[in-house]
């Protein structure tokens, strides 16, 4: 792999770009692979990452059914933060917030992580409790979060409008160390070191069946053919129902469409996310200037990847409430994601009843912050059967109720 | 120059002539004109700076398709960034600024960036700041969002009023062309309800600018034609200024009407968004034309030739005095021909195709024209500004160019139709080899329900088919495609349509066009680093071919490394080319390749439109309730409940709200309290199977509640959670009234429909959501029997006649009235509800009679430190959606008799029952003091993550007023077995607080007060 920097940049111009290699291969398919992960998404090209650094599995093809990135990771509003409630939670975003703290440098690639502070609104009474109650939990967790009053809100943030008519702000949760990163780069950064490290990225190619034999899996079918594995990880997303079918077994997950808008360009004007969950909406503001705009899911079920609009609505009008100076904006461009959420809005990261099928998904609305932690739990459980990271996350917790419940702690979790 | 011309101008009225400004520069122009077209005639041709590079940019387009002329208007809470100026109508007094640039548009210091271009190739920021770490959040970053972005942003909230509208229609046709005209004439004939929508101020689109001749007049006359006929059907509307913006599922499709953007000062809706039901669409929504991509491409001067047609012929406006045209196709020599038409100057047509055009050519020729044959353009001349193009061969590399002097470009790349609301939901594309256009597969559009298409192309916007592929774009086939189009929908609809004439029209022979995606053919890396593709995000033909090196092949990932498209005319002018260009790159087939998702809206609408009317007071519904006033003027503070606003106490005089609290809550104790209780919920169960429903709803057994008792009552998820409490009346043997907490009330209501319309059916049991029809007020407090009783009336509200946990209805004081109770402050206390209307009179009434007994109102903060001295659990506090009833010590809540209720199968699970399970205890903290909200207790070491062993949290926590002294409640492990022991919890400022565990009930624990 030829390392990426300005120096490098500055001889290639010279020769006006024409040594710049492919940032990743494009090979066809061997018959045979020590693991496969299923989904080239952030959460499956950051499996295979750490499959090869941290466990020296190398011997591995991520397959994808469109092009690398292209699902929710590429669609997501990029928040990224690790203030949640539980136990599970904090530390396996917090894992995964601390790697992004230095992901650009370890992937020799600039995922633009923008530690730019996460300010969640409190607005009633009740979320004020809330959010002092995340405070005190994550200070035992090792996740350094603050309780803010308004005033320091308006200096953080200062086009917010703090008494609105209906839902003056009372304060917020500030995690100083949240921010944004660039969703797409984070596909492509991983992507890069795990074709380096000679793993095989194989993109349109859709796996249609997984083969088993005496409950162990052995491989999967797909558009390209058959291919074997001793390992398969299914990290898909939306689609984690359908493939489990393929592999026989249940997922208490529904896919569901959650929309997202950005405005035109503007210079900037907001330097923190926000996310104000009593009005329901949040915003930042990308280094393009766009802002950046999301809000909640859909009320139905479907598989569709299409922005409806009855949800704009809803959020636009919150966030105008929030900050009156976008009204005069414009919706550049709506979208939606499929997201696939839990009945405790927590990930499923677990052994399945298949032999050696491993499962990584649910992270619903907000699995884009957890992406490198949930790689390296998802590695280490796959190549020793057990992390600690993960195991909370089994899919037995559905069973003994033992669930990990987010929603506690805030309506929206992005 | 850029000039107005002396004649002419189809859209301008010389008799009003208006002023504005721009860069603070004052400038005439006419009614009519658009914000680039006056620009134009004031000889403004640059009039922004690029995004990335800062480069010069001027006026490309007269449409949407628009990428460089965005400018900052208004001012105050009335400015606006980003307003495109191709579709800005101007009026008197408007005012612009440029964007993006410091100082000045002319003297730019962000145009450094040029300098530095060959280092800020597509992708560049992904490989380099990336040591050393902290310098990308503190150095680089800054930099880069501070040369980003576009316009200024707002400062102010909005002066402006925007409104909804709902609308309903048999066929909506999109568009105002002559397609959608046809296709308006041809539908209407059956009857059936018609909408045609046009986004521009005027009927008609291109044809008339492009001298069509129908039925043997002008395209203008025959539009005006059209519209009368349309004007006078009944079953016909017709809208202008009102764009498609987007299509979505079930034909529901958004309408963005700018009603007064062209005249502020009216007393109107500033925008409209039109949510518009229709059962069919007809998209006719035109095509737009393809810039060139030759190298300096870019220079303010270089434009689309259909725009520079319509900027002479619309408005009289001449963009250049000598125009060079350059083209692929046939089309452009119409612009060549306005222009020699209105007596300026053509110095050439360049061709790229060897042999030329067809009849226009000819046409074109016979003015002296020179035509240049398979010739391209391979460099621009001029700083900001075109001073000249050089000529040479498109098959060449570009050496030794011929120079020609000129101060206008006007370019043809072909054509692309507008397939963006077909593709909205989901309608396909084909690839149109022979015209190089992506066109809508009337094969797969995108489906309703029934799987039927819900949307048809027409016109232009449909393309050609491709065995007519020959025909080229021309009139002929627009019109048979609109009344194709119309007649099938019709057909589609159940109707048919009367014989709707075709009209006839003048075609002109044509060449085909000749796909060129660079100009020249072979040119190398140094020309192709100065072919723009994207003019906004400054995303050149070098950088679509270097994404596709790098191994970015799809569609999407080129676009995604390189921003093209992404700008904010979302590739309208670049995306066919950046494709042409990446499927070369990648040696395949450009629909192989394929295109990048079309999403809504169609061009940017305002968030403010988005929103509507539901702004400041009108966000969200306020909830009132019918002594909402009273506590108004009265002192109250209030809290947001839901959409209720409550007061969280009374404010008399200096107080502060926690004096205010604790004065409410000893005179309660003391004298008499009364609370609004009208928020709470009150939900009426009845019929045959009510008993057996609530049964189901409710942990406890409330079937046998008798008639005229109450009965407090527990409900779980079906994950066996605590999801909502409160009281249960039995009114009659098939009735029940069942309170519920205030936020749950319309929650607990779809609850109980969610189960008795999806999983019981045939259940006999129907419920009301009564919650806004009583008024309930609870009278609380030792001296509460006393002031009832003064009221006087048939309600005997004495000890024996109405118990603890009974009810009763009667009249009181002359008003109807039922009186509940209950107690959720450990007094005296009743409930007593009367219809809404009569609330205010009643509280009236009671707060004058309960004068002599030291009445006062109080608020919920009273209401919650009251109940937990008590140890009562509030939902929301001691719950979380996490605790499930016998965490909090209710399992007398809980029947044993019953086989089943929702939840009980899930406290069975093993999580449920283990003994690990935090319990309900009451917290007193060694020195008095009142225990952070929210903290956890911790025990000794960390977990195998790290974190600190928590132990226990506390869910509610007040200074007791009647205690003087801290009281809480909270969940700890082994809680119940562990009274006396002291636990530590930490707070987030460092400091720890002791608190002993000791039972909830802090006041009145034999329940004498409420029994008295
Ligand atoms: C609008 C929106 C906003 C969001 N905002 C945030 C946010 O602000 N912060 C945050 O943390 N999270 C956010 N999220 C959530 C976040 O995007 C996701 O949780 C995360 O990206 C999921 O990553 P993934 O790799 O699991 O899934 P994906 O990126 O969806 O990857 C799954 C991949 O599997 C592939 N696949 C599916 N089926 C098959 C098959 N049969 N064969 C081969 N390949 C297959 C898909 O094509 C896809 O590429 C948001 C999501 C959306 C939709």
């Amino acid at each position: 792999m030829r390392r990426y920097s300005a120096f490098a940049i500055a001889r290639e111009a010279l020769r006006h770009h024409k040594g710049w290699e492919r940032a990743w291969r494009s090979p066809e398919p061997r018959p045979r692979y020590d693991a496969i992960i299923v989904g080239a998404g952030g959460h499956g090209l950051a499996t295979a990452y750490f499959l090869g650094k941290n466990h020296g599995l190398k011997n591995v093809a991520i397959i994808e059914k469109g092009w690398l990135g292209g699902g929710n990771t590429g669609r997501n509003t990029t928040i990224i933060r690790s203030n949640y409630l539980q136990d599970p939670s904090a530390a396996i975003y917090e894992k995964a917030r601390s790697l992004y703290e230095t992901i650009s440098q370890d992937l020799n690639y600039n995922v633009m992580f923008s530690p730019r502070g996460v300010i969640m609104l409190a607005q009633t009474h009740h979320e004020v409790r809330g959010y002092q109650r995340t405070a005190h939990a994550n200070a035992l967790q090792g996740v350094q979060t603050e309780w803010i009053g308004p005033e320091r809100v308006k200096e953080l943030c200062p086009i917010i409008n703090l008494d609105g008519p209906r839902y003056p702000v009372l304060g917020g949760l500030w995690q100083a160390r949240g921010g944004t990163a660039r969703h797409d780069a984070v596909a492509w950064g991983y992507a890069r070191a795990c074709s380096a490290m000679g793993m095989d990225i194989i993109q349109q190619c859709e796996v249609t069946g997984v083969r088993s034999s005496n409950g162990q899996v052995m491989g999967v079918e797909t558009t390209k053919g058959p291919i074997d594995c001793d390992k398969l990880g299914v990290v898909v997303a939306g689609h984690s129902g359908v493939l489990a079918e393929m592999a026989g077994f249940r997922l208490p997950i529904e896919s569901v469409s959650l929309q997202a808008l950005v405005s035109e360009p503007i210079k900037p004007c907001m330097d923190v996310v926000v996310m104000a969950n009593t009005v329901h909406g949040y915003m930042s503001q990308s280094d393009k200037g766009e802002m950046v705009i999301g809000g909640g899911t859909d009320g139905y079920n479907n598989y569709t990847q299409r922005g409806s609009f009855h949800h704009v609505e809803e959020t636009v009008r919150a966030l105008i409430e929030t900050f009156p100076m976008i009204s005069r904006l414009k919706m550049l461009r709506q979208w939606g994601g499929i997201v696939d959420v839990t009945g405790d809005r927590s990930p499923i990261i677990s052994k399945t009843p298949l032999g050696n099928c491993f499962i990584n998904c649910g992270w619903g609305t907000g699995g884009f912050k957890a992406i490198p932690g949930s790689g390296w739990a998802m590695a280490e459980l796959m190549a020793k059967g057990g992390s600690t990271l993960a195991d909370a996350f089994s899919l037995d917790r559905f069973r003994e109720g033992r669930f990990i419940d987010e929603s506690v702690a805030a309506g929206v979790a992005h | 120059m850029s000039t107005r011309l002396d004649h002419g101008g189809r859209l301008i009225d010389r008799d009003r002539p208006v002023t504005f400004r721009f860069n603070g520069k004052k400038m005439p122009g006419f009614a009519g004109d658009t914000v680039a077209s006056a620009l134009l005639a004031n000889d403004r041709v640059m009039v922004g700076r690029s995004f990335k590079y800062h480069r010069p940019r001027g006026i490309v387009a007269a449409g949407p398709e628009e990428p460089n002329a965005l400018l900052n208007m208004g001012r105050g809470p009335r400015f606006e960034p980003n307003q495109r100026a191709t579709t800005t109508e101007l009026f008197d007094g408007l005012e612009a600024e440029s964007q993006n640039h410091w100082p000045s548009l002319e003297y730019d210091v962000g145009a450094i960036n040029q300098l530095a271009s060959r280092l800020l190739p597509a992708g560049f920021y992904y490989k380099t700041f990336i040591h050393p770490r902290p310098a990308w959040k503190h150095v680089f970053e800054p930099v880069i969002r501070n040369s980003a972005g576009l316009g200024k942003a707002p400062k102010d909230g909005d002066a402006d009023r925007y409104e909804h509208f709902y609308w309903f229609t048999d066929i909506l046709i999109v568009g105002g062309g002559i397609a959608g005209l046809q296709a308006a004439l041809t539908a209407a004939t059956s009857g059936l309800r018609v909408t045609l929508i046009e986004q521009t101020a005027h009927w008609g689109g291109r044809a008339p600018v492009d001298g069509a001749e129908i039925d043997g007049e002008w395209a203008d006359e025959w539009v005006q034609g059209a519209v009368q006929a349309l004007e006078t059907m009944p079953n016909v509307t017709l809208r202008t200024r009102l764009m498609g913006a987007g299509v979505y599922d079930h034909g529901y499709v958004l309408g963005y009407e700018r009603v007064s953007d062209h005249s502020p000062a009216d007393d109107q809706p500033r925008h409209r968004l039109w949510k518009i039901r229709a059962r069919q669409v007809i998209t006719a929504t035109g095509a737009i034309e393809r810039p060139l991509s030759f190298p300096g491409n870019d220079l303010p001067g270089v434009m689309l030739a259909s725009a520079v047609r319509d900027y002479a012929v619309n408005f009289a406006v001449s963009p250049g005095q000598r125009t060079v045209v350059v083209t692929n196709n046939d089309d452009a020599y119409l612009t060549a021909l306005a222009l020699v038409d209105v007596g300026q100057t053509v110095p050439a047509i360049v061709d790229a195709r060897p042999a030329g055009g067809g009849e226009l050519a000819q046409e074109v020729a016979n003015h002296g024209v020179e035509v240049h044959l398979g010739a391209a353009i391979a460099g621009v001349t001029g700083r900001s500004r075109v001073e000249g193009v050089k000529i040479t061969a498109q098959t060449g590399t570009g050496t030794d160019p011929t120079e020609i002097a000129c101060d206008c470009v006007a370019m043809s790349g072909g054509w692309s139709p507008v397939v963006h609301l077909w593709s909205h939901c989901g309608g396909k594309l084909t690839w149109n080899a022979p015209l190089a256009m992506f066109q809508p597969d009337p094969e797969r559009p995108p489906t309703g329900a029934d799987g039927q298409g819900f949307v048809t192309a027409a016109g232009v916007a449909a393309g050609v088919p491709i065995e007519r592929a020959g025909e080229g774009l021309s009139n002929f086939q627009t019109l048979r495609s609109a009344t194709e189009a119309a007649q099938s929908v019709c057909v589609r609809l159940g109707r048919s349509v009367g014989d709707a004439a075709m009209p006839a029209v003048r075609e002109v022979e044509t060449a085909p066009l000749a796909p060129v995606w660079i100009m020249p053919d072979g040119a190398d890396i140094r020309l192709r680093e100065k072919m723009w593709l994207d003019f906004q995000n400054d995303v050149k033909v070098s950088d679509v071919q270097l994404a596709a090196q790098e191994g970015f092949e799809s569609v999407e990932h080129t676009k995604r490394y390189t921003t093209l498209g992404m700008a904010t005319d979302q590739g309208k002018l670049s995306n066919i080319n950046g494709l042409a260009v990446l499927s070369k790159a990648l040696d395949a087939e450009i629909p192989q390749v394929g295109t990048t998702t079309f999403r809504p809206p169609y061009t940017p609408i305002s968030m403010a439109a988005i929103a509507g009317e539901a702004r400041g007071k009108t966000f969200q519904p306020l909830r009132r309730t019918p002594m909402h006033d009273w506590h108004a003027a009265n002192g109250a503070h209030w809290e947001p409940v839901g959409h209720w606003r409550r007061p969280y106490c009374y404010l008399h005089g200096s107080e502060t709200p926690e004096q205010a609290v604790a004065r409410e809550v000893r005179n309660t104790r003391a004298n008499l309290g009364l609370l609004d209780a009208s928020t709470l919920g009150k939900i009426v169960v009845k019929g045959p199977d009510a008993c057996r429903f609530v049964d189901m709803l409710y942990t406890n057994k409330m079937s046998t509640l008798k008639p005229g008792r109450c009965r407090y009552g527990l409900m779980c998820s079906e994950n066996g959670f605590l999801s909502d409490d409160g009281v249960v009346a039995r009114i009659d043997a098939q009735t029940f009234l069942c309170h519920t907490t205030s936020g749950g009330a319309d929650r607990i209501h779809a609850w109980m429909e969610d189960w008795l319309q999806c999983e019981w059916w045939d259940w006999q049991v129907y419920t009301a959501n009564l919650t806004e029809q009583y008024a309930q007020i609870a009278v609380v407090g030792p001296n509460a029997r006393k002031v009832l009783e003064k009221l006087g009336g048939s309600l005997d509200v004495s000890r024996e006649a109405l118990p603890f946990m009974g009810w009763a209805a009667g009249r009181l004081a002359g008003f109807d009235a039922r009186a509940y109770r209950i107690s959720f402050s450990g007094e005296l206390s009743y409930e007593i509800s009367v219809p809404a209307a009569t609330g205010a009179e009643f509280w009236d009434l009671l707060i004058e009679a309960g004068e002599e007994f030291g009445a006062m109102p109080y608020g919920t903060e009273a209401l919650h430190v009251m109940r937990a001295e008590k140890g009562f659990i509030m939902i929301g506090d001691e719950t979380d959606g996490t605790v499930i009833p016998q965490d909090l010590g209710l399992d007398w809540a809980i029947s044993k008799k019953k086989d089943d209720y929702l939840g009980k199968r899930a406290q069975e699970r093993s999580h449920m029952t283990d003994p690990e399970r935090w319990k309900l205890v009451g917290l007193e903290t060694m020195d008095g003091s009142v225990l952070p909200d929210g903290a956890y207790a911790v025990g000794a070491g960390t977990n195998a993550n790290g974190q600190r062993n928590m132990v226990g949290r506390v869910t509610s926590t007040y200074h007791s007023p009647t205690l003087d002294k801290g009281i809480a409640m909270g969940l700890v492990l082994h809680g119940s077995d562990r009274m006396g022991e002291v636990l530590e919890f930490p707070g987030t400022d460092g400091k720890t607080t002791r608190a002993r565990i000791v039972d909830p009930v802090f006041y009145d624990p034999a329940g004498e007060k409420q029994n008295a």
